[in-house]
C-alpha cells in the first residue's frame, strides 16, 4: 500500500501556512489543524535561506 | 481631499484578511477611497491609479503594511485607521490558538500532522512544499506562480516518497471527506476523482451530489499536470490510488485538453485495472477515450450523470439536454423580449473551467467565441477589459488575479464588468456562474445582486431587456446554502439552471431562436 492509500484511513491533521480563512473553515469541519503565523523572510534573512537551501 | 496613510514595517497579514478590511473601511461615511495591504508592487500600483500613493509609500516594500487613505476630513481618517486596527486585533483575538512562526516549529508542535496545505506567495510557497515532501507530508499547494520546472521537481520529489502532491495551483481537493481550499460539502460515495481542474471538480463533484451520489476522495493535481513536461505524474499517481481504494468504485478523471500522449499513458493505466472509468478531457477526442475501454464525459454534468449511472448499476447514456420541463416556453418567453439588434452572449465566469466548458458547448452552437482564454489563439480578445461578439470571461485567470484575491472571493471585477457589458446594444444575455463552498465569498449573489439591478436599470433606460442565466454550483449542505443563493436570483428574474451546460444550452436556443425569428 502507498501512503497515499495510508493517507485515505488515517484522520486528517494540517498544518496551514498561508490564508488564515482556510483554517478556519477546516476548524469548521473539526478538523485538527495547526496554522502557521509565517511572514515574509528581511532580506538578511532570504541571503541565510538561499545559503541554506545550497547547502541542501 | 485629505489624503492620510500609515505604514508599519515587517507587519504582515494575508491578502483576504486586507481584502476584507479595506472593504469594511469602505462602508465609512466620508472614506472616498482606502486601499490596506502590504507594500507590493501591484498594491503600489493600484495605490497609484486611486491617487493614493505618496513618496513614502513608494518606497515600502512587500513586508511593510500600509493603510492609504482619501476622506472628507481628518477626523473620517482618524475614526477609519482606528477601525483598522480594532478588525486586526478582532482577527488576533478571534486566532487564539498557538500559531508557530516556521513550519519546523509547527512540525514539533503537530508531530502527526499528514498534510501540508500552502497558500504563500508562489516564490515563498515552493520552498516550504519541498521542505514539507521531505518531511514525508503530503502537500496541497493552492498557490501558483510556480514556474514548471519547480512543479516537475516538487511532483518528481514527491513520487519518489510515494506522497500526494496536489498543486501548484490546485484550488480544489477533497480528502477525507475534508473539503480543502475551494471545495464543496459533498456526501460520501463510491465515486473517486482526480482532477487537473478546480471548478471542474467542484461541478462534478456537486451533479453527483445533486443526483443522490457521492464520492470516496477527490484529489486535484493543478492545471498543468497533463501537460507534456510534466507528464500527468500526478494523476497518474492519484489515479493507481484510487484503483487500490476499497472505497473506490468508479474512478473520474477530468482535466483541460491534455498533451496526446499524456492523455494516451493515463488513459492505458486506468485500462490496466477493472474499475469502471468516466473521463472529461476538456475538448477532446471521445474516440480516443472508448478506445482504451473508459467512458468519455461529454460536460461536466454528463461526466457525473454517467459515473453515477454506472455506480448504481444503470444505463449509461449521452446527456446533452435539459431537465428543466418548460423550456421551451422560457426560449420562446426570452426570445420574444429581445429586440432585433440583441443578438450576443457575454460569460461572465468566475470559474476557469466552467468558462471553458461553455465556449466548447457554445461555439458548437453558436459560432465563434472570444475569451482572454479562447480556445484558439484566433479567439483571444485583444482587450480582456472590452467584449467583442460572443465572448466569455474567466475573471479567475492571472491576468484578472494578480496579487488580488480570486473572484469567487472578490467579486469586485465582476460588478464593474456587468455594468459596462450591459451598455453594448447588442447583448441579448449575460450568462453567470455562482460557485459555493468552502473557500468562496459567503454570499457570492448577495454580492452580485446590486450591479444586477443597476445593469437592468441600464438596460431599461433605453427599452431593452437583457436575458440573464446562471448557474449555482453548490449543495445544500455547504456553508452558503444553495437554496437560499438560488432564490435570490430568481427574485431577481435571473433564470437558474441546475448546471453550467444547460445554463450554456439555453443561452444558445435563445440567441439561436431569435436568429430564426428575424
Amino acid at each position: 500500500m502507498t501512503r497515499i492509500n495510508e493517507l485515505f484511513q488515517e484522520e486528517l491533521k494540517i498544518i496551514n501556512m498561508g490564508l488564515e480563512s482556510f483554517n478556519e473553515n477546516l476548524k469548521k469541519q473539526n478538523v485538527k489543524t495547526v496554522q502557521v503565523d509565517w511572514k515574509p523572510p528581511t532580506r538578511r534573512n532570504k541571503k541565510m535561506l538561499s545559503l541554506l537551501d545550497k547547502l541542501k | 481631499m485629505v489624503l492620510k496613510y500609515l505604514i508599519r514595517e515587517n507587519s504582515y497579514y494575508d491578502s483576504v484578511t486586507l481584502m476584507i478590511i479595506t472593504r469594511e473601511v469602505k462602508k465609512i461615511e466620508g472614506v472616498k477611497e482606502v486601499i490596506v495591504g502590504m507594500g507590493t508592487e501591484l498594491n503600489k500600483e493600484l495605490t497609484g491609479n486611486l491617487n493614493l500613493l505618496t513618496p513614502e509609500l513608494q518606497k515600502i516594500t512587500p513586508n511593510d503594511f500600509f493603510i492609504s487613505l482619501d476622506s472628507v476630513d481628518d477626523n473620517i481618517a482618524k475614526k477609519a485607521f482606528a477601525f483598522v486596527d480594532e478588525l486586526l486585533s478582532k482577527k488576533k483575538a478571534e486566532s487564539e490558538d498557538y500559531q508557530p512562526s516556521t513550519f519546523e516549529s509547527a512540525l514539533k508542535y503537530m508531530p502527526d500532522a499528514n498534510l501540508v496545505l500552502i497558500s504563500l506567495p508562489g516564490k515563498y510557497a515552493v520552498r516550504e512544499a519541498k521542505n514539507a515532501l521531505l518531511n514525508d507530508k503530503h502537500v496541497m499547494l493552492f498557490s501558483d506562480n510556480v514556474p514548471l520546472e519547480e512543479e516537475i521537481d516538487l511532483k518528481k520529489l514527491a513520487k519518489q516518497r510515494r506522497l500526494l502532491m496536489m498543486g501548484p495551483d490546485c484550488g480544489t481537493a477533497i480528502i477525507n471527506h475534508v473539503a480543502l481550499a475551494f471545495s464543496n460539502v459533498i456526501r460520501k460515495g463510491p465515486i473517486g476523482i482526480v482532477g487537473a481542474s478546480g471548478t471542474g471538480i467542484q461541478e462534478v463533484t456537486v451533479m453527483i451530489d445533486k443526483l443522490g451520489s457521492g464520492i470516496s476522495q477527490a484529489i486535484g493535481t493543478g492545471g498543468r499536470d497533463l501537460k507534456a513536461k510534466v507528464g500527468g505524474i500526478m494523476m497518474i499517481e492519484g489515479l493507481k490510488a484510487l484503483q487500490n481504494d476499497p472505497l473506490t468504485e468508479v474512478i473520474v478523471l477530468i482535466s483541460k485538453p491534455p498533451d496526446k500522449e499524456v492523455a494516451r499513458k493515463v488513459l492505458s493505466i486506468l485500462k490496466e485495472r477493472q474499475k469502471p472509468s468516466v473521463v472529461y478531457f476538456a475538448g477532446g477526442d471521445p474516440e480516443v477515450i472508448k478506445e482504451y475501454g473508459s467512458v468519455p464525459g461529454l460536460s461536466l454534468e454528463d461526466t457525473a450523470r454517467k459515473a453515477v449511472a454506472i455506480a448504481k448499476g444503470m444505463s449509461i447514456k449521452d446527456f446533452t439536454g435539459f431537465t428543466v420541463t418548460n423550456i421551451n416556453k422560457i426560449i420562446q418567453e426570452e426570445t420574444k423580449k429581445l429586440n432585433k439588434k440583441q443578438r450576443y452572449i457575454r460569460g461572465l465566469y468566475t470559474g476557469g473551467t466552467l468558462c471553458d466548458e461553455a465556449m466548447i458547448i457554445l461555439s458548437a452552437l453558436v459560432g465563434d467565441i472570444y475569451s482572454n482564454i479562447p480556445l484558439k489563439p484566433e479567439g483571444k480578445l485583444s482587450d480582456i477589459n472590452k467584449s467583442y461578439r460572443h465572448s466569455l470571461i474567466d475573471f479567475g485567470d492571472d491576468e484578472f488575479t494578480r496579487g488580488k484575491p480570486h473572484p469567487m472571493i472578490d467579486p469586485y471585477v465582476r460588478q464593474e464588468r456587468i455594468l459596462s457589458e450591459v451598455k453594448d446594444r447588442e447583448i441579448a444575455i449575460i450568462l453567470m456562474d455562482f460557485v459555493l463552498g468552502f473557500g468562496s465569498n459567503s454570499d457570492p449573489v448577495g454580492e452580485m445582486i446590486p450591479y444586477i439591478k443597476k445593469a437592468r436599470k441600464i438596460a431599461a433606460k433605453d427599452g431593452r431587456h437583457i436575458c440573464m442565466i446562471s448557474s449555482v454550483c453548490g449543495t445544500e449542505a455547504d456553508p452558503q446554502s444553495l437554496i437560499g443563493q438560488e432564490k435570490k436570483l430568481k427574485e431577481e428574474g435571473v433564470i437558474v439552471m441546475p448546471s453550467n451546460a444547460q445554463a450554456v444550452r439555453l443561452a444558445a436556443a435563445i440567441v439561436l431562436s431569435r436568429r430564426n425569428s428575424q
